[in-house]
């Protein structure tokens, strides 16, 4: 019974074998994104990237209709353009990056809904704007695992430099000038995973399976390592949890998973070992030394 | 030998002068005191040494040294406390100048390490997030960094602001081995006491240097008394500073 529950979607239906390879994928390179976005203060930076994309991703439709790899490009490109011009702007002028980011997601928003308003249909501004996940073809999948490839590559290439400069920019400063790059090689690995998820779950939650797994690590662990681990695993549970879920009731996939990651993020701030509510309000007797 | 070479060097925001026209030079090995009062340009003046600051107008060199190869504790640091990293990492990040970005750090560089936290007293807190400390054990923390950082320039901007006695007196021994090993140590500082107990030169800044020298002769009434008269506020309405010739050639 409960396998026939948990399994057998899975091992039935060649497309929910492919939307989980997707959304493991998927956790892969969102988990440790979203837990940089989280320590560098940038949650919301995610969420208007998430946005800004839309445009690039509305011409790529607007020439060759629904095609995922041309809207996957788009979206690249506009999203591209929105981090460095961004990124430069505030690094150049003293421009808060969120004040910077906020003037180019809220034009580059506007223009994505006008473009694929005056073109498309209400049912493709649906699609665009929560993705699908059970429509997974091979194109799409390998693109998703190669952009989940190349997050990682690139993330333990730029490491060090990331940690220093969230923990003290001003020492990064003075010893070496890879931090700047580095700020904006991140930015645009933000772009590649939004991009990722946008195939998945839509711009509107793309960004969740970013945050929200980011959100509960937070709650389980006070150093970095375990807690890109912790975020990947409550993806990679959330998403599998979410499809089960969605399969059985008919909740649409994608906001199916960010549910699911919500209820265990819900969870995480009840019980967390650091920082939850229960254990502050119950810390048990205080130590000797 | 000079390691530190003003060169009539003005640095400052937006075109004013923070710190105006200021030559000299500090010899290797020295131990040089920086004091001021507030807004004398103290913490400009080692922004500039470090690369942080270009002049606005004159130079600053280094002998044999790069911006990045001196060592800056700065007086307000721009530390994420919050950011979940041990004792022991973020101490290891003072190797960078050896590990840059991909090296490994191997047995030796770990026993380093532990050496430099042990120097400051804080063995037994390498697994502690940096978050749980308090700010005292914050500064020794920054100075065990500095001590990796193996620098043959060292700068230090106000390293004993709101430091209990203990922690001052044992970070002072350390400033004094450095002086030992000849490197060259510049700190920032308001203990006059402490200045003149343990640091043998003295620049006295307001914007202008008021004195330099043997910090005997620099800690006089007089000159305490001129450079407290300085003027902290930029004048908005300045005029353009043109130097009269004769300025120029002392």
């Amino acid at each position: 019974m409960l396998r026939d529950v948990l399994f057998a979607p899975f091992s039935e239906f060649e497309f929910m074998r492919r939307a989980l390879a997707a959304v493991i994928a998927l956790s892969l390179g969102s988990g440790p994104i979203g837990v940089f976005l989280m320590l560098r203060r940038m949650s919301l930076v995610g969420d208007a990237m998430a946005h800004a994309i839309l445009p690039g991703a509305a011409i790529g439709f607007l020439l060759s209709g629904l095609n995922l790899f041309a809207m996957t490009t788009g979206g690249l490109v506009a999203g591209f353009a929105v981090a460095l011009l961004s990124g430069l702007v505030s690094r150049s002028t003293g421009l808060k990056e969120d004040a910077s980011l906020a003037t180019f997601y809220l034009a580059s928003l506007a223009l994505g809904v006008t473009i694929v308003s005056v073109k498309g249909t209400n049912i493709d501004l649906l699609h665009v704007l929560f993705g699908n996940i059970l429509a997974m073809d091979d194109p799409t999948l390998l693109m998703v695992a190669t952009n989940a490839t190349i997050t990682l590559v690139v993330l333990a290439v730029i490491y060090r430099p990331l940690v220093v400069e969230s923990v003290d920019p001003l020492f990064l400063r003075t010893v070496s000038r890879a931090g700047a790059p580095a700020h904006l090689i991140f930015l645009g690995l933000i772009v590649v995973n939004l991009v990722n998820g946008f195939q998945a779950l839509g711009t509107l939650l793309a960004v969740g399976l970013m945050i929200l797994p980011a959100g509960i690590a937070r709650f389980w662990s006070r150093d970095v390592t375990p807690m890109i681990c912790i975020a990947v695993g409550s993806a990679i549970v959330s998403g599998y949890i979410g499809l089960v879920l969605s399969f059985q009731t008919r909740i649409p996939s994608g906001p199916a998973i960010i549910l699911v990651a919500s209820l265990i993020y819900l969870g995480s701030v009840l019980f967390g070992r650091v920082g939850g509510v229960l254990p502050q309000l119950f810390p048990g007797r205080h130590l000797e030394a | 030998m000079a390691q530190l070479q003003f060169r009539d060097v003005t640095l400052g925001y937006d075109r004013h002068p923070a710190v105006h026209h200021l030559s000299g030079e500090v010899a290797e090995g020295a131990l040089l005191a920086v004091i001021g009062p507030n807004g004398a340009g103290k913490s400009t003046l080692f922004r500039g040494i470090v690369g942080l600051l270009k002049p606005l107008a004159g130079s600053i060199a280094a002998a044999g040294v790069k911006p990045r190869e001196i060592a800056y504790l700065p007086q307000i640091a721009d530390i994420d406390r919050s950011f979940p990293i041990s004792v022991f990492d973020f101490v290891s990040t003072g190797l960078w100048r050896s590990t840059g970005m991909f090296g490994g750090i191997g047995a030796a560089a770990r026993a380093k390490i532990a050496q430099a936290i042990a120097a400051v007293g804080l063995t037994g807190f390498e697994g502690r997030g940096i978050g749980t400390l308090s700010g005292g054990q914050m500064q020794r923390m920054l100075f065990a960094r500095v001590l990796l950082q193996d620098a043959r320039v060292i700068v230090l901007d106000e390293p004993f602001n709101a430091m209990d006695s203990k922690t001052s007196a044992d970070l002072l021994r350390l400033i004094e081995h450095w002086h030992g090993e000849r490197r060259t140590v510049l700190a920032a500082l308001h203990d006059m006491e402490m200045v003149r107990a343990h640091f043998p030169q003295t620049l006295l800044l307001a914007r202008e240097a008021v004195a330099w020298g043997a910090t005997a002769d620099v800690l006089t009434t007089d000159n305490l008394a001129q450079a407290r008269r300085m003027c902290e506020a930029f004048d908005d309405a300045a005029a353009p500073c043109v130097p009269a010739p004769a300025s120029r050639a002392a």
